[in-house]
């Protein structure tokens, strides 16, 4: 059955798609924490009146406008590209999909759209009080936005508060609060925007960094790092608790992605954790012999166990366990769950025979009670998606399911780059604080240059997180409902290939425009004191 | 409140959001026109960035509206969605295009190190003020025109034309209504900069270009309505759901929603009179008659395209797969959801109302160019 796939396409579809999201993701984190931290310093402003607070914050806001841009101008390709990329899935999840994108629209971007024209254009034309309001809004309304979008990608990881219609042969919502408070969405909002304060935070004190290295605006630069500091080091413990709790449930929702992230093949209790390690051959086809080969690992012993059900004893499904299955810890085998998929997608084509035939004739209407039978739906439909990989053939059968991996290696790596650089800049924000408020900060050359050269670190750490959750769920693009194949739009691969080639020109054309701006902007620094006062 | 209502009931009162966010959108298109006149009515770099200022603080408005429009027809049309994006590729991927580019350009132009220099983003400004008007009315129209699709019984699209969507430009309906757009958001666009800047040199300009492009605009638009009015159009039957192909479809759907008539008669008269205010009177009021009327003519048009049992997104080649309201809406459920969302609708517009007026309250003019505190591009 999989040869009927046109693998060429979907893997340019793919990588379309990554490229945007990943070019988006480039921006939007910075938009997220630093809108914050302006409005703070603007609050500071209207507070006190101190002109220098103003000077402060007129410096971030240019630096936030710039990104911004680019980040809205990213944002809508996403948007559309789930249309004209992959319109399968846009039928079979728009019911569940398509709201939260709406709202999205309704709620967060006119917020945000309306208040950024305040905030850029209303210093002299509306009272000190609305303005920062304006401030604080456009920031609240970019975290808004998070929500939503985030909302619809935690469905698409763990699909619940929704049934198979089978008539219209498409997911439908069944419960709103079970699809907005599922335990994923708020895992990984909470997840997701505090990456973006920390990566706000990091680069308001590397910025910083370089202006009191160059001995040049040391009070913005001092007030600026105090604050990311602070708001770093808060915006770092809720990351690394809602990490925490993103494990314990990917655990129950997606543990094949917890093995990957690992490279655990075999699963063991009081499984370790392994904090550092160079993997060997996890690129090679997956066989039933495969073996976790590390050139070099340092474990902690237990932690896996500890990190995925908070017992350091309990057992942690590897790989081989998930696709050969292990009865005596009730997993069911990739095979099983093929068999199970496909029987559902028989009884889905039936039903739609029976309705061609008499669409309330008995053979329709019994098929259409099949569907509604809590059993038939927990033993087969929530492995709807599985079926795709059936074939009569037991050999290529057992092919097929040691093929719905993620890319192991790439997993492994971006899960324990994003780890690794997060703990170092909990690290950082804690090291800056206590210096900068014993005045010593300045005098240490060598961690003003950390702080700078943490920029581009900080970068790769929110890049390697969204690799671990976008890769590391593949195949599915709705988990275990419909793999990424199924949900791409048919069409020739030379339109997306073109497409792909004139995004990536774009992207980097605009990328090197904006950082060169950005650089351009931060050597010029803020306006001059005596342009500030006339107000 | 909305879970009494029907399927149907909700289905009619997203097509109105829908209709509100397209009459919404081309209004703001004001932006994408404007964009392309920024040559003709600025002849000094300063005035140039006069004109890009006034623009600047709107264009956004625009495009989150293109974006909500977008959204809201994903979740509550999913079906046109997914048919119409994925099958019409390029026609969107060009669109997209233009939106990127714009997005950038106002805050890059006038910036330091912005490599490729501030005429290439004046460029940019300029092609998406081209094909985001002229590609969005192309598109349009095929509610009318009809496109080559087939729906499986899995609802799964299969488009036939190889051209993926630029075919739509080989059909003279089409092209029509997209230069009637392309014009009618350069009238809009200038009607905009006479009211919010104040500068004679640029009003005479004004003046000037407007003959230019609201007559275009007024003939082309004219045109596209007498052939609605005359065509047959794609009726439902609302027993079976089947599709037939009825003459003078279009025309009976006014007739029949006497209200709809009223709407794009009244509409019309807007139109007209706001520009012949301006090119008579030298009036700078404009676009707050000329505006509305663009929204209620496309409100209008938006609702004889999937009111009174007529399928909105027509298929040429099998037309039993044409969209209609009923058959390519969410569920019941979801409309519901959605239904309570839109409750938000008017608080939105409310403050974007209050902030618009207390951004515009003065009229822009050369002195906060030079202002300390103008954030300009």
């Amino acid at each position: 059955m999989l040869e009927n796939i046109d693998f060429t396409l979907v893997n340019w579809s793919r990588g379309q798609f990554a490229l945007t999201a990943m070019f988006h993701w480039l921006f939007v984190p910075l938009t997220l924490g630093l809108s914050y931290i302006m409005a703070y310093m603007e609050t500071m402003y209207v507070k006190t009146g101190d002109p220098e607070w103003k000077r402060i914050t007129k410096f971030w806001m240019k630096l936030f406008g710039i990104n911004f841009a680019i980040g809205v101008a990213t944002g809508i390709i996403l948007e559309f590209e789930f249309g004209t990329n992959w319109s399968n899935y846009s039928w079979f999840v728009g019911d569940i999909f398509g709201a939260p994108l709406a709202i999205e629209g309704i709620m967060a971007f006119f917020l945000e759209s309306t208040f950024i024209a305040v905030m850029f254009f209303g210093w002299d034309k509306v009272s000190k009080r609305f303005h920062l309001l304006s401030t604080w809004l456009t920031a609240l309304g970019a975290s808004l936005s998070a929500i939503w979008i985030l909302v619809a990608n935690a469905w698409m990881q763990n699909p619940v508060g929704t049934f198979f219609n089978p008539e219209t042969a498409r997911n439908e919502m069944t419960n709103f609060w079970d699809v907005f408070l599922s335990e994923t969405a708020v895992n990984k909002f909470v997840h997701t925007i505090t990456s973006g304060f920390v990566l706000a935070a990091i680069f308001v004190i590397g910025v910083s960094s370089w202006y009191l290295l160059k001995h040049r605006e040391q009070l913005l630069a001092k007030r600026s790092i105090v604050i990311a500091s602070v708001f770093g080091l808060l915006s770092s413990l809720v990351l690394i608790w809602s990490g925490d709790s993103s494990a314990k449930e990917i655990v129950k929702t997606q543990p094949m992605k917890l093995a990957a992230m690992e490279a655990l093949y075999e699963g063991q209790s009081g499984a370790p954790l392994v904090a550092f390690g160079i993997l060997r051959g996890a690129d090679k086809e997956l066989t039933a012999d495969s073996q976790a080969d590390f050139l070099f690992k340092i474990e902690i012993p237990s932690m896996l166990s500890w990190l995925a059900y908070g017992d350091g004893e309990s057992f942690v499904a590897g790989i081989k366990d998930l696709i050969l299955g292990n009865e005596e810890k009730g997993i069911l085998s990739y095979k099983e769950k093929i068999k199970r998929g496909y029987e559902a997608q028989q009884a889905l084509i039936a039903l739609k025979e029976a309705i061609k035939e008499d669409p309330d004739g008995q053979e329709a209407n019994a098929l259409k009670a099949k569907f509604r039978d809590p059993v038939f739906i927990k033993n087969n439909v929530q492995y709807f998606g599985y079926g795709n990989y059936y074939d009569p053939d037991p050999e290529k059968l057992e092919k097929n399911a040691f093929m719905m991996v993620p890319p192991i290696s790439m997993t492994f790596y971006a899960f324990h780059i994003m780890v690794i650089l997060g703990g170092l800049f909990l690290l950082l924000f804690v090291v800056f604080l206590y210096l900068i408020m014993k005045n010593q900060l300045h005098t240490q050359r060598w961690l003003l240059w950390a702080g700078v050269w943490s920029i581009p670190l900080v970068y790769i750490a929110s890049q390697a997180g969204w690799i671990v959750a976008e890769v590391g769920r593949q195949p599915w693009v709705i988990q275990d409902l419909m793999p990424t194949m199924k949900a791409v739009t048919q069409i020739d691969v030379g339109s997306v290939m073109t497409t792909f080639i004139l995004f990536a020109i774009t992207f980097i054309g605009l990328f090197i425009a904006e950082i060169r701006i950005m650089l351009k902007q931060i050597k010029v620094g803020p306006q001059k004191k005596e342009d500030i006062n006339h107000v | 409140m909305f879970e009494s209502l029907s399927h149907l009931a909700l289905q009619q009162y997203w097509w109105v959001i829908i209709s509100v966010l397209g009459g919404a959108l081309v209004f703001l298109m004001f932006v994408q026109g404007g964009q392309t006149l920024i040559y003709q009515t600025g002849k000094t770099p300063e005035e140039r960035t006069l004109l890009i200022n006034a623009l600047g603080r709107k264009w956004e408005f625009t495009f989150t509206t293109l974006v909500t429009f977008g959204g809201a027809f994903f979740a509550s049309f999913p079906l046109f969605y997914s048919t119409s994006f994925g099958g019409a590729y390029w026609a969107w991927m060009i669109l997209l295009f233009a939106f990127i580019l714009q997005a950038v350009s106002y805050e890059f132009r006038n910036r330091k190190g912005n490599v490729f220099g501030a005429r290439t983003y004046e460029t940019f400004l300029f092609i998406n003020g081209l094909i985001g008007s002229f590609l969005l009315g192309i598109v349009v129209a095929s509610f009318f025109t009809g496109s080559s699709f087939t729906i499986s019984e899995m609802n799964e699209m299969q488009w036939e034309s190889p051209l993926r969507g630029i075919e739509l430009l080989f059909n003279v309906h089409n092209l029509t209504l997209g230069l009637a757009l392309f014009f009618l958001a350069r009238t809009l666009g200038l009607l905009y900069f006479r009211n919010t800047i104040d500068d004679k040199n640029i009003a005479v300009r004004i003046q000037k270009q407007l003959w230019y492009n609201a007559i275009p605009f007024l003939i082309l638009f004219l045109i596209f309505v007498i052939w609605l009015l005359l065509r047959e159009g794609y009726a439902v039957n609302p027993e079976n759901g089947n599709i037939y192909l009825q003459p003078y479809k279009y025309f009976y759907n006014l007739i029949e929603m006497p209200l709809v008539l009223i709407l794009f008669l009244a509409a019309v008269v807007l139109v007209i009179l706001g520009i012949a205010k301006t090119l008579f009177k030298n009036s700078s009021s404009g676009i707050w008659y000329t505006g509305p009327g663009t929204f209620l003519a496309v409100f209008s048009l938006f609702l004889i395209a999937g009111f009174n049992n007529t399928a909105f997104y027509p298929s040429k080649v099998d037309i039993q797969s044409s969209l209609t309201i009923m058959n390519a809406s969410s569920s019941h459920f979801t409309l519901t959801v959605m239904s309570y969302v839109s409750l938000l609708v008017p608080f939105v517009a409310a403050y974007i109302w209050y902030t618009w007026r207390a951004i515009n309250k003065k009229k822009l003019t050369k002195d906060e160019l030079s202002s300390g505190e103008a954030h300009f591009y």
